[in-house]
């Protein structure tokens, strides 16, 4: 199957997707902004680029990634039938590398030998170290030291593929702070330093370019669908913490409006609580890490922490073209709380024999939850984002704490 | 001419913008650092806000915001803060420097008002390029308040675009960089500065990374009065503890005010 990256997208050219979006960063990362643009611009008009991802794409991650029909699953559920589109089975255990793969030979493109990437759950870190070594560059990952306590096995992975891990002790020592020192190492360093953004979030032109190198997720997916089934699927489910599978797997979907589109945020402790990541529920408009999006803010405008029990999901703010598609009501935004995600788990596990990655299990929660409501015509495809031999820990922590 | 171009064109070797991040390690003592930098003659004050995710800011700034915020400062406070110092006789230009967030939830407009109702005179938004700032700068426009942008060396051929819709001055980063200590400064800066210069139609400001008497004097050849932040934010962060004790306080407050006499000895 060919993966082609298509230019097609709703963003204008101050990058905004709506009111969303745009560039709120140091003045001094400006022209790096615009020198990336063009670069990127002229990657994707580039055909040699196109083949040189498409064959990294194929060759070494492993694409196309199959469709899964879930049968014990839907059988258990009793309602519609549930597909899954299988990123878990990329190389690096997740969609990750899609991305990573694009940006690095973009980063090469233009000379640059050093990366540096944040991390939440690490595998955007394990993905950018991957690239990293397998195109001989420098690689530096900020990942925030409650997520080094977290998700030691991959630290070690990225350590072992020859990055450096930069444990960041600010704030709440997570994604947000490691992603506020990666922008800060980079105002300092942006002269030889290509940072690789791990979500559609971040100024203009990242949301854009990662959703251009995410879209093979949904353009694989339907394809396969159409074969698979003849027709299109009526729902699609994908997790949002950022929102990078979500929109990869959408983007291909938005222009087919029989199919409803639905995001899942983590709900944590529940959404009444105070202790979850659901910035489309109950966050407001505001600025963070460079873009103008839903955002978990007090009053006076300071961000306030997110929770998860997905690492990869615990982030107070998302990528500003889903900021877009809640206020224009192309997709439904929903959450799924930690038990939920940790039940969906199990059920995965015990009816597909496929172990899911924490933030792809809110999306098996949402999606059975669904399933249940619709007639058994109905199909319901589900982006599983990664696997969860990362998580394995901090689920048996969970199973522990619940005997 | 507003009165931050005034501030910043009297005649004088050394024209010194100290920053504090308003509300380290207390309001109260807040108060007391303006009234003392009044009393010194400094050029213009920064008075910064202090913000959970600041992006251009280093470790020394970000842990004197992380203070403030654990004591519940905000915006809103913040300009309570200025209106009070006003009150009570500072009457050197104050200039607000706060991340854009807070200054979205207030509303722009709001904002502009009250700030200029507060006394502050201009307002430095290090993460609102000029590219996103017209909406900042027509309600600034409205209330009278200066729109302060920064220019840095990677800026090239966008210094002439900023520094032409520039109020009050331009401020130059010294380097690649967050703010904070830095022990030496490229040869470059002295001509990044000079072209600032001539294509600006306002004063010009350098900082980042200045922290020593000798830095002062150098760059006040080439710019119109320079920015010491990091510095002096480490220097209340060391002290904050006798700060804050009755004994010490007086003798704490001495310290400060000979560190920013050596700083603007010309």
């Amino acid at each position: 199957m060919k993966t082609q990256l298509p230019l097609e997208t709703q963003v204008d050219q101050n990058g905004r997707y709506g009111r969303f979006g745009g560039r709120f960063v140091p003045e001094t990362l400006m022209y790096a902004l615009n020198e990336l643009e063009s670069a990127f611009r002229e990657a994707i008009a580039d055909p040699a680029f196109h083949e040189e991802l498409r064959t990294l794409l194929e060759e070494y991650s492993g694409r196309p990634t199959p469709l899964t029909y879930a049968q014990r699953l839907t059988e258990y559920v009793g309602g519609a039938r549930l597909f899954l589109k299988r990123e878990d089975l990329n190389h690096t255990g997740a969609h990750k590398i899609n991305n990573t793969l694009g940006q690095a030979l973009l980063a090469k493109r233009m000379g640059k030998k050093k990366l540096i990437a944040e991390t939440g759950a690490g595998q955007h870190g394990v993905a950018s170290a991957t690239v990293a070594a397998l195109l001989g560059m420098e690689c530096k990952v900020f990942m925030g030291e409650e997520d080094v306590r977290r998700q030691q096995l991959n630290v070690f992975r990225m350590e072992l593929l020859g990055a450096e891990v930069v444990p960041v002790r600010s704030g709440t020592r997570t994604l947000k702070d490691a992603t506020s020192e990666a922008i800060r190492h980079w105002v300092t360093h942006v002269e030889d330093t290509f940072y690789m953004i791990g979500s559609v979030v971040g100024p203009h032109p990242y949301p854009e370019m990662v959703r251009t190198f995410q879209r093979v997720i949904g353009d694989e997916a339907r394809a396969q669908f159409l074969y698979r089934e003849h027709r299109l699927p009526d729902h699609v489910v994908a997790c949002v913490g950022g929102g990078s599978n979500a929109i990869g797997m959408f983007a291909a979907f938005l222009a087919d409006r029989d199919v409803q589109l639905h995001g899942v945020e983590a709900a944590g402790h529940g959404l009444s609580t105070g202790r979850h990541a659901a910035t489309l529920s109950k966050g407001k408009p505001g600025v963070l890490h460079g873009s103008f999006s839903y955002l978990l803010q007090d009053e006076h405008g300071q961000v306030i922490p997110a929770h998860s029990i997905s690492a990869g999901l615990d982030y107070p703010g998302v990528g500003p073209e889903h900021a877009h598609l809640k206020e224009s009501g192309r997709v439904r935004y929903t959450s799924v709380t930690d038990e939920e995600a940790l039940d969906a788990v199990r059920l995965l596990c015990r009816t597909e024999g496929i172990l899911p990655a924490l933030e792809s299990a809110h999306a098996v929660a949402e999606a059975v939850r669904l399933a249940r409501t619709l007639p058994r015509e109905q199909t319901v495809l589900i982006c599983l984002s990664g696997r969860g031999d990362k998580d394995v820990e901090t689920i048996r922590a969970e199973e522990a704490k619940r005997r | 001419m507003t009165v931050i171009e005034q501030a910043l064109r009297k005649p004088s070797e050394v024209r010194l913008i100290p920053f504090l991040v308003a509300g380290d390690p207390d309001p109260e003592t807040t108060l007391d650092l303006l009234r003392l930098l009044d009393e010194e003659g400094v050029a213009v004050v920064e008075l910064g806000v202090p913000y959970s995710d600041p992006l251009a800011d280093g470790p020394v700034i970000q842990e004197a915001a992380t203070r403030a915020l654990s004591h519940g400062m905000n915006l809103s406070r913040v300009l309570a803060l200025a209106k009070t110092a006003r009150e009570q006789g500072v009457r050197v230009p104050l200039v607000l420097f706060s991340y854009v967030n807070p200054l979205i939830q207030m509303g722009f407009d709001r904002f502009a008002k009250t700030a200029r109702e507060a006394g502050i005179d201009g307002v430095i938004v290090p993460d609102l390029p000029v590219e996103e700032n017209e909406a900042l700068r027509t309600a600034c426009a409205d209330h009278g308040l200066d729109a302060i942008p920064l220019v840095a060396p990677t800026s090239r051929e966008r210094v002439r675009m900023i520094a032409g819709q520039a109020q009050g001055f331009v401020y130059c980063v010294s380097s690649l960089g967050t703010t904070g200590v830095r022990d030496g400064f490229s040869r470059d800066v002295d001509a990044f500065l000079e072209e600032v210069r001539r294509v600006s139609p306002v004063p010009t400001a350098i900082g980042f990374g200045i922290s020593r008497p000798e830095h002062v004097r150098r760059f006040s050849r080439h710019a119109d009065a320079v920015v010491v932040g990091s510095a002096l934010v480490r220097l209340i962060g060391e002290r904050r503890e006798a700060l804050q004790n009755p004994a010490k306080r007086e003798q704490a407050l001495a310290e400060i005010r000979a560190f920013v006499r050596e700083l603007k000895t010309e």
